[in-house]
């Protein structure tokens, strides 16, 4: 969460330089605060305490071989192993593949949905919550739900492809399937947020545009393509960085229905990193840590800054 | 409380660790404990009530052997109480244990393997050593070497011993004409004429609990020690590995082997322990490569059937094969128990041959005892039967994470993947012979 905050932080902050009068102004009137600077301190203690301070120990953590009892400095050694082991590069990979799937599609059907779901249609508020139940239920039961849906033999699924003669595969069991079924469950649960933010930007353009377009004699699609899609773009930007970083980190799913499983087939960062907890691995487990630290920094920055540049521009 | 254990039944596994580790923050402030001793009490024999708290895993026979326990000795000893309190097992088991030593909030006695596990807690800086309880000697020396660190022991026996063996439906084989086999020849010969005469599948694997995949390689360390006595010390020295070659290998390729023949169940992927538990006592299945602990699976979901399930060795290269034993799992008391004397009473007591009475009684007849004087009833269940004249014959051998402190975390990844084709022994082998340098280097053994 911290990773959120900061980089939303910074992050506007670098967005905003086109209009240097109200920033100015801003600034001016902090300095002039009526507060003395010690209101800050009750949060900046308990910042640093729970984030700033375990934050940076781990990253010296992750240098050591450690117990509760002692630790010993072992250099890069974590890292080099994490590397160097298949199975953990192949997290790597993993990680990757899941954020984009699941990011890429919560943005297209969020964004079909959204529109569909605000036109006029019957049973528009009943439809909009439908979509946005899942988001409500939690990952746990979500998982435990669809790995007993997508059993190859007795889950509902196969059941139902079985009436249609189609002999379903096992979604969870074949090492090529698996990360792709947990990518989709996810889709299913998270595609509602994507949803109600893609509406809120719908809504929120105004609807001259679309009166003037119809006046032009412009099409529906037409008026999709070159109105709702140009203006959604702030919205596009929030859906595609909450998703990628929530695929980046995502645990709670992947465990319930794989645990990484069969073999190492869907193992992701999150994953192997507590799965070598669990071993009694700290050092590497921090090291893993680390690694998704910085990968969700080093893919999540410069892409906050990409989307937001373009959308200055316009 | 009550709410929160029973969502661990559940074993959902990330609740589980959150709710568990909720557990450990409560028993510090929630249940105040009587201080029995600390306050004086110079004897264990003291009248001042005690209620000792005890951490048990949630699988069946683990409860019903602490319950009995318990309850038998504070008839004995009303002054002492216990609040029995249940965790996952597994690695999320494991994990809540080493948690809660490192944190100091234990319970005042636990129930834990024996072996590479019980090494990995660092014993000596976080349990209670009990090397002058009254009935120490009572206790067998192979048991001895499985609970003890640097010299000092830690823990007493609870349970039986166990055989990492191959479970297989007798009436199938009656049936079929088939004789036991002694090597791994004549078993893969068997399972061609199951696979061919009959309908049910001639191995049976349940990769849905992964943990259940290792017994090929686990099972079959007998037969390496037989082939090579000084494994595995050579093991831990970093002198051999997995990937050498035969005899270490050979766990790897049966695995393999089988699975390239088709003699899996077709659900092999999905089925879990109690789904193999099931078919090899319904004769769905004709083998199961387990731990004779499934016989306390099999009495509480199959038990008309519990007779049709024998036991034999995991078969090596040449016969007879010996059969690969498991230590009984171990009561311990932690560094921290603020009622020592009471903890140790009740420890004593646990070594004596009353005690493996009570459990017998309580959990029936699973396997031989590992404290003198300690006897079975005649009338044992086919699978200890089967079990007996191995033990009886010294035709056993223990398995390698009571012989060495190295056990990788990963090996139930891999085997699931040699076992279901993804991946071959030979890689398998060498890949697990990675992981297990990880672990090597964390306990800091030389050599690694």
């Amino acid at each position: 969460m911290t990773m959120t905050t900061t980089t939303s932080q910074t992050g506007s902050a670098s967005a905003w330089p086109a209009e240097p009068e109200p920033t100015g102004k801003r600034r001016r009137a902090k300095k002039r605060s009526p507060y003395p600077m010690w209101f800050y301190l009750p949060a900046a203690i308990i910042y640093g305490a729970l984030f700033v301070v375990p934050t940076f120990a781990s990253f010296y953590f992750s240098l050591t071989r450690w117990t509760i009892f002692d630790s010993q400095f072992i250099g890069l050694d974590n890292f080099r192993t994490f590397f160097s082991e298949p199975y953990l590069f192949e997290s790597l990979i993993n990680t990757i593949i899941f954020a984009t799937i699941t990011s890429g599609m919560k943005v297209v059907l969020g964004l079909l949905i959204a529109v569909f779901l605000s036109s006029q249609i019957i049973a528009r508020g009943y439809l909009r919550s439908v979509v946005f139940f899942p988001v409500l239920v939690s990952a746990v039961g979500i998982g435990v739900t669809f790995s007993v849906l997508m059993d190859p033999f007795d889950g509902l699924i196969n059941k139902v492809l079985a009436v249609f003669g189609i002999e379903g595969p096992g979604w969870l069991t074949d090492p090529n399937l698996a990360l792709i079924s947990v990518a989709l469950t996810d889709v299913w649960r998270g595609v509602g947020i994507a949803v109600l933010i893609y509406i809120a930007g719908i809504v929120a353009i105004p609807q001259e545009y679309f009166e003037a377009a119809k006046v032009d004699g412009a099409s529906a699609t037409k008026a999709f393509w070159n109105i709702t899609l140009p203006l959604m773009r702030p919205a596009t930007t929030t859906v595609i960085i909450l998703s990628l970083i929530g695929g980046l980190r995502s645990f709670d799913l992947i465990w319930t229905m794989t645990r990484g499983g069969p073999g190492f087939s869907s193992d992701v960062l999150a994953s192997v990193v507590y799965k070598q907890y669990q071993a009694g691995f700290y050092g590497l487990s921090t090291a893993g840590n680390v690694v998704l630290f910085v990968l969700v920094a080093a893919i999540i920055i410069p892409l906050f800054w990409f989307l937001n540049r373009k959308e200055v521009d316009r | 409380m009550p709410f929160r254990l029973r969502r661990g039944a559940f074993a959902l596994p990330a609740v589980i660790a959150v709710s568990a580790l909720g557990l450990a923050a409560c028993s510090s402030g929630g249940d105040p404990e009587p201080s029995g001793s600390a306050g004086g009490g110079e004897t264990t024999e003291a009248m001042e009530p005690v209620e000792l708290s005890f951490l048990v895993d949630n699988a069946e026979t683990s409860i019903g052997v602490v319950e009995a326990l318990t309850a038998a000795y504070t008839a004995a000893h009303p002054e002492v109480t216990f609040a029995i309190e249940q965790r996952p097992g597994g690695t999320e088991g494991d994990n809540i244990i080493k948690t809660r030593l490192q944190t100091g909030e234990m319970t005042d006695l636990f129930f834990y393997n024996s072996g590479s596990l019980f090494q990995a807690l660092a014993p000596t800086q976080t349990l209670l050593p009990i090397d002058d309880i009254e009935n120490a000697g009572a206790i067998q020396d192979t048991y001895k070497s499985g609970v003890t660190a640097d010299g000092v022991l830690y823990g007493v026996p609870a349970g039986t011993a166990m055989g990492g063996a191959m479970l297989y439906n007798i009436p199938l084989y009656e049936e079929l004409g088939l004789e036991v086999p002694t090597t791994w020849d004549e078993f893969m010969a068997n399972n061609q004429v199951i696979l061919d005469e009959s309908d049910a599948a001639p191995v049976i694997q349940t990769f849905k609990d992964t943990w259940t995949s290792q017994l090929f390689v686990l099972g079959d360390f007998a037969n390496v020690l037989a082939a090579d006595p000084e494994w595995a010390d050579k093991y831990t020295a970093n002198e051999v590995k997995y990937a050498d070659g035969s005899p270490a290998i050979d766990g790897f390729v049966h695995q393999q082997e089988v699975f390239d023949a088709g003699y899996l169940n077709k659900d092999f992927a999905s089925a879990t322990f109690a789904d193999g538990a099931r078919m090899v006592a319904t004769g769905e299945g004709a083998h199961y490569p387990m731990l004779t602990f499934a016989l306390a699976e099999i009495q509480a979901n199959a038990p008309d059937n519990v007779d049709d399930v024998g036991v034999f060795a995991i078969p090596g290269e040449s016969g007879p094969s010996p059969l690969t034993t498991w230590l009984a799992a171990g009561i311990y008391a932690p560094a921290t128990t603020e009622n020592a004397d009471a903890v140790k009473a009740f420890m004593n007591w646990v070594a004596t041959p009353e005690a493996c009475d009570v459990q017998t009684e309580a959990v029936g007849a699973q396997g031989p005892y590992f404290v003198d004087g300690c006897t079975l009833p005649d009338d044992v269940p086919q699978m200890v039967a089967d079990m007996l004249p191995y033990f009886d014959e010294g035709n056993t051998g223990p398995a390698l994470e009571f012989l060495s402190p190295i056990k990788g975390p990963a090996l139930e990844n891999i085997t699931v993947e040699v076992g279901s084709g993804i991946r071959s022994a030979e890689d398998g082998a060498a890949l697990y012979d990675e992981d297990v340098k990880k672990q090597a280097q964390q306990l800091g053994l030389e050599g690694w």
